[in-house]
């Protein structure tokens, strides 16, 4: 049987083709790829960088892009990592550097998964989720998403998410507190109210959880502590 | 082509690391669905070749007899994790004494759904092993415990966490990752990640 998803092999040039600050740790660089074939939202591009003296370091990074929009991908800093710190803080227009995909076939979403999404983002884990709520969004599916940040300064797509083509979304800030954001870490409690909107079960319902390994551990035993079916979760985690 | 303004970090000079990989002292978790929390005392596997089964517990598999391996593992996702220790059983250990048949393919199955196909040279010639323990201690749910495969020299999708089931096989039938794209086999050092690499 062949795969069902075939991945764009090969690794391919792209050239940083503009940039936008998004938080005080976060960038979105959007890539010019000759011959780009168009994504999945919520898939994955490896993106390979060249030093001078060829040394290469290579990461995969989910793509913020909707399906039709310019491929992107939006970063946060790890202050001890090795090529977000270029990403963030170095790339500049014209940039060259290289990229394999997109890839990925689990974490993502397509028109006819017609279901009501729930997404819960942690972190710069909001990045596969602006694809998908833009793709959904576009499909006439409901979405909600609940984003968990450390502070106020570290909200990523904060005028997005706001403004009028943004998913229903509750911001929740776990180092801080102000005024227009919850505060806390998304707890059980949280979760299980979440599966219920309007205090009634929804019936039909698929999640997606994204972010830090420690933050998808803990909300998806939450939602399956709550009662959420396995199969109707997908979860991404990054270091 | 050079990438303007990336310098990387300093060289490493000792010990190989496949192509495509950064060396990381974090150990990342990566797992298409939820953990799974299975008890060490309700844990089961069970190996079969469609006719003769045999099913282990926590205390049969250890009966086998548990060594250690200090070995390097390398995740699709471009890390690798140098040096890492791990106790359990040789997967070799483990289809000889089911007595199954002997087989080229196997399926490895875990709770919670997930599959993997792995070649069955793959697990006998060489270090795989159903393992038990990690750095001396239990293996944290997360990082596929209470036992799961280990296959080192293949990228970690085929070290199946929570490890439910091996079915060997006449023909390759494909898992999870495999029909999301990924590689059949998985060589970190031939940089087989995805299918036709």
């Amino acid at each position: 049987m062949p795969p069902r998803v075939r991945p764009v092999h090969g690794w391919r040039a792209a050239t940083v083709a503009g940039t936008a600050r998004e938080s005080a740790s976060a960038r979105t660089i959007r890539l010019a790829v000759a011959g780009w074939p168009g994504h999945v939202a919520g898939q994955h591009i490896d993106v390979r960088l060249t030093a001078e003296d060829g040394y290469q370091a290579t990461r995969s990074f989910s793509l913020s892009s909707a399906p039709g929009e310019a491929p992107q991908i939006t970063v946060e800093r790890a202050d001890d990592g090795e090529v977000s710190p270029y990403l963030v803080d170095v790339a500049t227009d014209g940039d060259a550097l290289e990229i394999m995909g997109p890839v990925g076939g689990y974490f993502v979403w397509r028109p006819g998964d017609d279901v009501p999404l729930l997404l819960v983002a942690g972190g710069s884990g909001i990045a596969p989720m602006r694809a998908i709520w833009r793709a959904a969004r576009a499909h006439g599916t409901p979405v909600r998403l609940v984003y968990s940040a450390r502070t106020a300064d570290r909200v990523i797509f904060a005028d997005e998410l706001r403004g009028p083509d943004g998913p229903e979304s509750t911001i929740r800030l776990t180092r801080e507190r102000a005024a227009g954001f919850e505060h806390g870490r998304l707890r059980a409690e949280q979760l299980s109210a979440l599966l219920r909107p309007g205090g009634v079960r929804e019936p039909r319902l698929r999640a997606y959880v994204c972010g830090p390994t420690a933050f998808v551990e803990e909300a998806a035993r939450g939602l399956i502590g709550a009662g959420l079916d396995a199969d109707s979760l997908r979860t991404e985690r990054f270091g | 082509m050079v990438t303007r303004g990336f310098t990387g970090r300093p060289r490493r000079t000792e010990g190989p690391v496949p192509p495509g990989q950064f060396v990381t002292s974090d150990f990342p978790v990566l797992t298409a669905g939820p953990t799974q929390h299975v008890p060490a005392r309700a844990w089961e596997l069970v190996v079969t070749d469609g006719i003769t089964e045999k099913t282990y517990a926590w205390a049969s598999l250890h009966d086998l007899g548990v060594v250690d391996l200090t070995t390097d593992i390398h995740c699709v996702t471009h890390w690798s994790k140098l040096g890492t220790t791990w106790q359990g059983v040789p997967v070799a250990a483990v289809l000889e004494d089911a007595g199954v048949a002997d087989e080229p393919y196997a399926l490895v199955s875990s709770y919670g759904g997930y599959t993997t196909n792995v070649p069955v040279e793959d697990l006998v010639d060489r270090d795989a092993m159903v393992a038990v323990g990690y750095e001396g201690g239990p293996i944290p749910a997360e990082h596929g415990g209470p036992v799961r495969l280990l296959v080192p020299h293949l990228y970690l999708w085929k070290s199946a966490k929570w490890l439910r089931g091996i079915r060997v096989m006449p023909e390759d039938e494909l898992g999870f990752w495999e029909n999301a794209g990924y590689h059949h086999r998985g060589d970190p050092f031939l940089e087989q990640r995805y299918y036709g690499d």
